[in-house]
């Protein structure tokens, strides 16, 4: 009892507090200022998540299917060593491989979607790698003890347990790359960076923030869609958030 | 049936070859329960599961109701093989009934049929359709787990079943109940099963044979009792037990020991008759005393009917306790050592006096069959005497 009414009192507190701000910044003329970016911030936002959407959804078509090929079992020998290269590609930072690829591919959204694809495979491969290898031994004996072929394993017994695991791997990624896009704008693909960026060359905080408050505000978008998508999507049984 | 010829196999590890199976050659006849038996690593795992070639045989045969095996597709095989282990592995993302319905599915049966199979088969593990078909593993117990475990080995009504170690992982108290309700379920499915089992009380309680391995070997394949009643050698006896006599117990019942003549008396006679019927059956202590529908109704010992004058009616005992013709020895032995006596009626279905199991009866009968092997005997003898001086 006593703590639910402390909880309530700061509620309550946070409440007035927000109150009190929003007082201030219409006084003060700032969400005048704010609103002055609107425009801008619409149609960048657009271009933000088209540049997310293409590069994450070219990352899962190939990193899928890339940490199944290196959890069979004849990829067993090579498969550490690969995961440990994919290691080492997670480690450069997503500014050098954005230089890079724009030193090969030019200037534009094409050089952007590549450096964001990189840096969204490793995360996808890794987990979809090791959830698929962290399905337990006696479960694989059991399905291929009753008859299942190969492919029959993988979809019905294989993948379905791994895709806790793999969801994790697709938030994460995408958190990531909805917060590196405005890097895109170094090597002219546009995106919320264009105000960030050039907010940050005039001094101009209020355009800076334009630019930074909505890509936070995407950031948790992105990761609460895949959150609930994974909620529906993998089986009840395996799935610790329907437990 | 199944039929081994000479499965061997052999693992290559980096510093030599591990022949894991050495030659197995056996036979399992329709309808019976052969259990594997040995210490860890003996090979019996490694047996079971060449035959459904989770494991790839190095060398040699395995029939299947008189057919060669080896040349069937891998999944066809196994889809006509029930196939029970000791993780359970129920798979998680599926619910009871899909989890049981896995290998109709497989074989292609249509929807109605295999819907109703999955009911079926909940009513034939006793476990509640309606409570549980559309629930998850995860919100089962360790015992019910592997009751679906059986039930979705048996889905598809293959002849022949594997299991590995089934009840193993399960507390003993369940265990006994899981056993007893497979034998019941046995009796009326008749499979042909093969069982791997550390546990020799286990072995002997389900196997209707029992195959002993050990390195690798097949050293013992006989019934239950012969295993009990002459190991073939020290090992074996050393894996039994030193109680393997009090083991075979089990697997007596009380007909095959009952002797129909038993003298009595009736609540009428008078204790001096009962006196001289004691004396002519040769009892030690006492008769036993009938009603008129040949119920046990007392006893009348000897130290009264010798003291004392008077009809039998009024100078009885309260009567022993009395066991049916198809309990074992080892309930008659607990309720002889439980009411300090030597001998106890036996009963027919209506409770009549059938006949008595006497002590000497039950350790003449076990002990006709029980031959300890001929040069330990003679070996023995000195040594225990040498360890005394």
């Amino acid at each position: 009892m006593p703590i639910r009414s402390l909880k309530g009192g700061v509620t309550a507190l946070l409440a007035v507090l927000i109150f009190i701000a929003g007082v201030w910044a219409q006084s003060s003329g700032l969400i005048d200022e704010f609103l002055f970016y609107l425009p801008d911030v619409q149609y960048l936002v657009v271009g933000h998540l088209q540049l997310t959407a293409i590069s994450g959804g070219l990352a899962i078509a190939v990193a899928v299917p890339l940490g199944i090929l290196l959890s069979r079992p004849g990829m067993a020998r090579w498969a550490e060593s690969l995961m440990q290269v994919l290691n080492v590609g997670t480690t450069i930072p997503t500014l050098a491989v954005l230089a890079l690829s724009m030193s090969f591919l030019g200037i534009g959204i094409v050089p952007a979607v590549f450096g964001l694809f990189v840096a969204t495979l490793l995360p996808i491969a890794r987990n979809t790698y090791v959830g698929l290898k962290g399905v337990s031994p006696a479960l694989m004996e059991a399905a291929a003890g009753i008859g299942m072929s190969p492919a029959q394993r993988l979809f019905r017994v294989e993948l379905p347990n791994a895709l806790y695991v793999i969801f994790a791997g697709i938030r994460t990624a995408l958190a990531i790359n909805v917060g590196t896009v405005p890097l895109a704008f170094l090597i002219g693909a546009g995106g919320l960076g264009e105000l960030i960026f050039t907010g940050i060359d005039l001094y101009d905080t209020v355009m800076m923030l334009s630019g930074a408050i909505p890509t936070a505000l995407l950031a948790i978008v992105v990761d609460a869609l895949i959150a609930s998508i994974a909620f529906l999507v993998v089986p009840r049984g395996v799935n610790p958030a329907r437990a | 049936m199944i039929q081994l010829d000479n499965l061997t196999k052999v693992f290559e590890t980096p510093k030599e070859a591990v022949v894991a199976a050495d030659h197995i050659s056996m036979n399992v006849p329709d309808g019976e329960i052969c259990i594997l038996l040995g210490p860890s690593g003996c090979g019996k795992t490694t047996t079971l599961k060449m035959i459904n070639r989770i494991i790839q045989p190095t060398s040699g045969k395995v029939f299947i109701n008189d057919e060669d095996t080896s040349g069937m597709n891998t999944q066809d095989l196994r889809r006509n093989i029930g196939y029970v282990i000791q993780q359970i592995g129920l798979f998680p993302n599926m619910t009871i009934e899909e989890n049981i319905t896995i290998v109709p599915k497989l074989l292609g049966w249509d929807k109605n049929r295999y819907k109703k199979r999955a009911r079926e088969m909940m009513d034939m593990i006793a476990m509640d359709a309606e409570a549980f078909l559309k629930r998850y593993p995860s919100e089962l117990s360790g015992g019910q787990q592997q009751r679906i475990g059986v039930a979705r080995a048996l889905a598809a009504d293959p002849p022949v079943m594997l299991m590995d170690e089934p009840f193993g992982a399960i507390d003993p108290i369940n265990r006994a109940v899981i056993q007893d309700e497979f034998l019941k379920m046995q009796q009326e499915l008749k499979k042909t099963i093969m069982f791997v089992s550390h546990d020799i009380d286990e072995a002997i309680k389900m196997g209707d044979r029992v195959a002993v391995f050990r390195e690798g070997k097949l050293v013992q394949y006989s019934t239950p009792d012969d295993l009990l009643a002459a190991p073939k050698n020290a090992f074996i006896e050393s894996f039994l037990g030193e109680d393997r006599a009090l083991k075979r117990l089990n697997l007596v019942k009380v007909s095959e020991v009952v002797s129909a003549d038993i003298g009595s008396v009736r609540p009428d006679d008078t204790l001096e008759t009962a006196l001289s019927r004691i004396d002519d059956f040769g009892y030690q202590n006492s008769i036993l005393m009938v009603n008129d529908r040949h119920q046990p109704a007392g006893v009348i010992t000897r130290a009264v009917a010798r003291t004392t004058k008077g009809y039998c009616r009024d100078h009885f005992q309260s009567a022993p306790p009395v066991v049916r013709l198809d309990d074992d020895l080892r309930k008659v032995a607990s309720l002889m050592f439980a009411n300090d006596t030597t001998w106890l009626p036996c009963v027919d279905d209506e409770g009549r006096v059938s006949g008595q199991i006497t002590q000497r009866a039950m350790t003449h009968h076990l002990g006709s069959r029980f031959r300890s092997r001929p040069d330990n005997s003679a070996s023995i003898r000195p040594d225990s005497n040498a360890a005394k001086e």
